[in-house]
């Protein structure tokens, strides 16, 4: 971990049509560094994700990466720059095969992982490379899902809700997954209902309510944190 | 005299072969109309006249310029495609957000305009395109006699319409169209540029059908509503295969073609309404079509 920013948003406001969701988001995500946003469903979590990558584009405030300011840029900008979006519903294709996911994204820079790493990596995926995409399992799409953006070269990976609806041994192994990432220098913001989970990865937290970032704090805190969190979160 | 069905099995096997020749037509007009809405979203309205826009490519290279059938084989497409980018580009991309009858009346008003401006140049009445020498002539087939020009466009047909495939099923550019037709949003995300990928797919789309009618040329003539005369009966075929479906625009067009030519062996008053009769029978039993995936 380098203390360079990498990520660094702004006073983010978003909005779905005519409903305010976000209400000045300011977070900042560090080079190699875990950032993981806790919060309850419907906070702010999702949307915030969204705008950054610039899905969502009826968005103020700034958003800047590596130094380039994201705001004015097309939405195929954002992976070209080097930020890597896993969406909630993996978004695996049903008319591409496994190996053919794998592949779609371009190739932005020459830190990616090969082929042949990802499927080491990876072998459930070597395995069913000829099936349809939509034929793996939860667990497998979710894989996949990055496994296609490892291949890439991004610096730094979103990642929304990567363990929900997966059986214990399925997220225990997208943990490995995500550390190997880390020590491989990758930098990771993760959006997570699953506590526990989140725990054994994250450096730093932040905590979303009703729009905004309320709270944030190291790794080393968080047992002094656990309280209010409880409270916050409701779990 | 041998009978097939009760009739002489000359008048079967050349109406098989006619229907063949017309099912050509069809698969490489619904090819062109299954990937422009597969991805767009746009039932395209100007497929017609860029059919005939082709024919008139070929036409008018020929007379102006005396461009030869092979270059204008190649250049009418490029031409007419190339319009279609302007279209999409300039025009049709303004109308992605709004509901899709938008994309439909604005494309049917474009085919007015198209058809309308090469009448005004035209009439209706049609111009003649000489067969290529190559292809002129024809050989005894035993049941009938089949002009060699016809022949090659079967052949034709079928490589344009197995290359189209080829292209979307196995190249890489072929999953960033397929990806981008499940979610756009998505594949624009991985760093694909999308909005450049629907311009390219229209141009391919109307370049397919400038194809089709600078090959139909030499068979029908070069007439500003050879399009219109030919493109309802196209909807009802993409309709009939399933929106959207590649594979079965091409299979449904071949097939409608020779089941039209066969009932004018066997009930020739029913000829003209075969193929929308199915579409009726076809919309009631599986909406989405014989090839479409439920939506």
């Amino acid at each position: 971990m380098t203390d360079k920013t990498l990520l660094s948003v702004r006073d983010l406001n978003a909005w779905y049509d005519e409903s305010h969701i976000l209400h000045g988001v300011n977070l900042e995500v560090r080079e190699g560094e875990t950032v993981t946003i806790l919060g309850r469903n419907g906070m702010g979590k999702t949307t915030t994700l969204r705008s950054i990558v610039g899905i969502l584009r009826k968005r103020t405030g700034t958003i800047s990466f590596d130094g380039t300011d994201l705001m004015n840029r097309p939405l195929h900008h954002t992976a070209r720059v080097g930020i890597g979006f896993v969406p909630e519903e993996r978004g695996i294709f049903s008319t591409l095969s496994v190996e053919e996911n794998l592949m779609l994204p371009p190739v932005v820079s020459d830190t990616g992982m090969t082929v042949e790493e990802i499927y080491q990596l990876f072998p459930n995926l070597k395995e069913r490379r000829n099936s349809q995409g939509t034929k793996l399992s939860g667990g497998e799409q979710q894989m996949l899902a990055m496994a296609r953006m490892l291949r890439t070269g991004v610096k730094m990976l979103l990642l929304d809700e990567p363990t929900e609806g997966l059986a214990p041994v399925i997220v225990q192994r997208i943990g490995e997954v995500l550390q190997t990432l880390k020590a491989r220098g990758m930098t990771i913001l993760l959006v997570e209902q699953n506590f526990r989970f989140a725990s054994k990865i994250a450096d730093r937290f932040y905590v979303m309510d009703h729009g905004k970032v309320t709270d944030g704090f190291d790794l080393a805190e968080l047992p002094a944190k656990m309280e209010t969190l409880h409270e916050v979160l409701g779990v | 005299m041998i009978m097939i069905f009760g009739i002489p099995i000359q008048a079967f096997l050349g109406q098989l072969l006619i229907g063949l020749i017309n099912g050509s037509f069809y698969a490489m007009l619904s090819l062109g109309l299954a990937i422009i809405f597969g991805l767009l979203r746009v039932i395209n309205f100007a497929h017609g006249a860029q059919y005939m826009m082709g024919a008139f490519a070929g036409f008018l290279l020929l007379s102006w310029v005396g461009v030869n059938y092979w270059f204008a084989l190649l250049l009418a497409p490029v031409i007419v495609g190339l319009t279609g980018i302007v279209i999409e580009r300039f025009a049709l991309r303004r109308l992605y957000n709004l509901d899709h009858l938008y994309g439909l009346l604005f494309t049917f008003g474009l085919a007015l305009v198209i058809e309308g401006s090469f009448r005004y140049f035209y009439g209706t009445s049609g111009q003649p395109y000489e067969t290529p020498e190559l292809l002129s002539g024809g050989v005894n087939l035993g049941f009938m006699y089949l002009p060699i020009y016809r022949g090659w466009v079967v052949v034709a047909s079928l490589i344009v319409c197995i290359g189209t495939w080829l292209l979307i099923e196995k190249t890489k550019l072929g999953s960033y169209l397929r990806a981008a037709t499940e979610n756009p949003t998505l594949v624009q995300s991985f760093g694909i540029n999308v909005p450049f990928l629907l311009t390219l797919t229209y141009g391919l789309g109307a370049g397919l059908a400038a194809l089709a009618g600078i090959m139909a040329a030499p068979i029908y003539q070069v007439s500003p509503l050879m399009g219109s005369n030919l493109i309802i009966v196209v909807f009802a075929i993409v309709v009939v295969g399933g929106m959207g479906s590649i594979m079965g625009a091409i299979v449904t067009g071949y097939m409608l073609g020779i089941l039209e030519g066969l009932t004018k062996v066997f009930y020739p008053e029913a000829s003209n309404i075969v193929i929308f009769v199915i579409m009726a029978i076809v919309l009631l039993i599986r909406p989405a079509g014989l090839f479409g995936r439920d939506a």
